[in-house]
């Protein structure tokens, strides 16, 4: 809808300064600066317990937040609600997918265009062959209850349901988390694609190796803050890294 | 008792039990989305009843000051929050829906003289009075408590079922009314006489039972309705608020409540205080089918509905204790059979 010159092609999405989130009196985020170009993915990789989820659950708006935040060159408010930012064009698939489970795959997917519906857009139906295009696994499961998918195809309605949103900024809460290796390899083999597309992507996830391999530019979160931050390929060869997160070739 | 009777009582039985299918319906919408109990549910049928019976009598309906008074209620607290937020353009909008829709409502009823018009006009002026009332009051009573327990809203609820009942009172004074019947006509049917009047009540239930199916599995507003229902943030999370679904589906039960209520006055004299025993009924019936499947629900509502018929030719006196004695094996059965199954 708005105006997007090529020019704008290293526009910044999103821009987070100083960001704090508590729980009551805990601080689980604090002085975190971050940036997500347009058709860019950024990843934050981090140990369990970083306060990686907490990141995206406060950026989507389901946690207040205190810091700088700018998004599509707007700076946010602080009473800023989730379905404003979906308006906005933010979306969030979360660490634990939040389907709905005994509903029709090819319903879960509708209601990922609930938003643009509203707003008056009728495209539904041409965003869901370009999602079955994505994923054709969810075209061949289109009539099952989205409760009776395997994980991987779980994840995949999650991802596919977002983007029926069409999101500007598409944020992954552990897409790889409890999924085989193979399915693992499809899902970021697919992420990378969505890079062609325009969207920013902001990538969460502990399996840094694979994160890492996807991602333009990487931060390392641990306890609350950014410890360490640089282009994937730069960090990937990081000693600290290496020995903290990947591993003498993953096998211990 | 002789099959005529017994024919005659099942008559009675499904027609009421029909509108018992409506309510429990509306029960479960609201209790699935909201987690609200929706007490002043039986309140919606009496005011939509009497609201039809005061526009037959060429009185101004009460429910319009009530409509008037929300409304303007509604309008300062947008408009409040409006200007808090430097949204200055969009008062005239907040001013025109919840303070000039009313206005007009009430300009037009008293420049006409609603006892003349056609009782299909009377029908649609009745919903247009009683229906807005539903997200009217869930703006005012629930929106802004929406996030406490099931038993926090359930205290709101009965607060709110007794002001309404109160403000019923008011309106319409402790005489019941009754409207006269919508048709005359008759069918024999072998030895049996179907009353016109009961086949249009289970014909306009059956109808509104299947619109509603329809909503809810063809349109995406109704799908976002479930998914609510389902999961919460998920539903949140697709851009579908809380207060969205909690508006869309109070207006569904408001509609429920005032067709119920037009259905069913000139079959009972309906009080300002009857609506309450006819929701519970309703409820019962939604209890049977756990709040949460509608087909149960309303099979349990048209069974409430017989037993109610057959348990007054033969105990009528105890027709009401044995009605919501069945609560209580239908619990006893349910707390038995259910387990508690993780979701996925």
């Amino acid at each position: 809808m708005s105006a997007a010159p090529a020019a704008e092609e290293r526009s910044v999405v999103l821009e987070v300064g100083d960001l704090a989130v508590s729980y009551g009196k805990v601080e689980a985020l604090h002085g975190l600066s971050l940036r997500v170009h347009r058709g860019e993915i950024v990843t934050v990789i981090g140990p369990n317990g970083a306060g990686k989820t907490t990141l995206l659950a406060a950026l989507i708006g389901l946690l207040p937040l205190r810091g700088d935040l700018v998004y599509l060159g707007e700076r946010q408010s602080v009473g800023r609600s989730v379905e404003q930012l979906v308006r906005q064009g933010m979306t969030l698939v979360p660490e634990k997918r939040e389907l709905f489970a005994e509903m029709s795959v090819t319903d879960n997917l509708l209601l990922g265009a609930f938003d643009r519906y509203r707003a008056g857009h009728r495209d539904e139906l041409e965003t869901i062959d370009h999602v079955f295009d994505i994923f054709p696994r969810l075209m061949e499961r289109r009539q099952q209850l989205a409760g009776t998918l395997s994980g991987g195809e779980r994840q995949m309605l999650a991802m596919g349901r977002a983007l029926m949103a069409k999101p500007r900024l598409l944020l992954l809460d552990e897409p790889s988390l409890g999924l085989a290796p193979l399915v693992i390899k499809e899902i970021f083999r697919t992420i990378t694609g969505l890079r062609s597309t325009g969207v920013a992507i902001l990538l969460v996830e502990q399996n840094a190796r694979a994160a890492l391999q996807v991602a333009d530019y990487a931060y390392v979160l641990e306890t609350g803050s950014i410890s360490l931050e640089g282009p994937s390929a730069t960090l990937a060869s990081d000693t600290r890294v290496i020995e903290s997160y990947l591993g003498l070739g993953g096998r211990h | 008792m002789d099959l005529q009777i017994a024919l005659l009582l099942g008559q009675d039985g499904v027609t009421n039990g029909a509108i018992y299918a409506l309510l429990a319906l509306a029960l479960v919408l609201v209790f699935a989305v909201t987690r609200v109990i929706f007490i002043p549910q039986g309140e919606f049928v009496a005011f939509g009843a009497l609201t039809l019976a005061s526009l037959q009598a060429g009185k101004l309906p009460g429910t319009v000051w009530l409509l008037l008074a929300m409304g303007t209620a509604i309008g300062l607290i947008e408009c409040t929050t409006a200007v808090r937020a430097r949204r200055f353009h969009r008062l005239p909008l907040i001013i025109l829906i919840n303070c000039g829709a009313p206005l007009l409502l009430a300009a037009s009823l008293l420049a006409v003289s609603p006892a003349s018009l056609p009782l299909l006009v009377q029908v649609l002026l009745t919903l247009m009075l009683v229906v807005p009332l539903g997200p009217m009051l869930y703006r005012l009573a629930y929106q802004p408590v929406a996030e406490a327990s099931v038993l926090a809203l359930l205290i709101v609820s009965v607060a709110v079922h007794v002001t309404l009942t109160g403000i019923g009172l008011l309106f319409f004074g402790a005489e019941g009314s009754r409207t006269p019947a919508f048709t005359d006509a008759n069918f024999a049917v072998g030895d049996v006489v179907l009353q016109g009047q009961t086949l249009l009540v289970i014909v306009a239930s059956a109808l509104l039972i299947v619109a509603l199916y329809l909503f809810f599995e063809r349109t995406l507003y109704g799908k976002a309705l479930r998914a609510t229902a389902m999961n919460r943030t998920g539903a949140r999370l697709m851009g579908i608020s809380g207060d969205l679904a909690g508006l869309l589906s109070f207006t569904l039960a408001g509609a429920i409540g005032a067709f119920s209520g037009v259905l069913i006055s000139p079959i009972t004299t309906v009080y300002y205080d009857s609506g309450f025993l006819i929701g519970l009924k309703g409820f019962v019936g939604a209890i049977i089918g756990g709040l949460a499947s509608y087909p149960a629900a309303a099979a349990g509502a048209v069974l409430v509905g017989l037993l109610e018929a057959y348990s007054s030719y033969w105990a009528s006196a105890f027709k009401e204790v044995i009605v919501f004695t069945l609560i209580i094996p239908v619990l006893l059965w349910r707390s038995l059979k259910t387990r508690h199954v993780e979701e996925a």
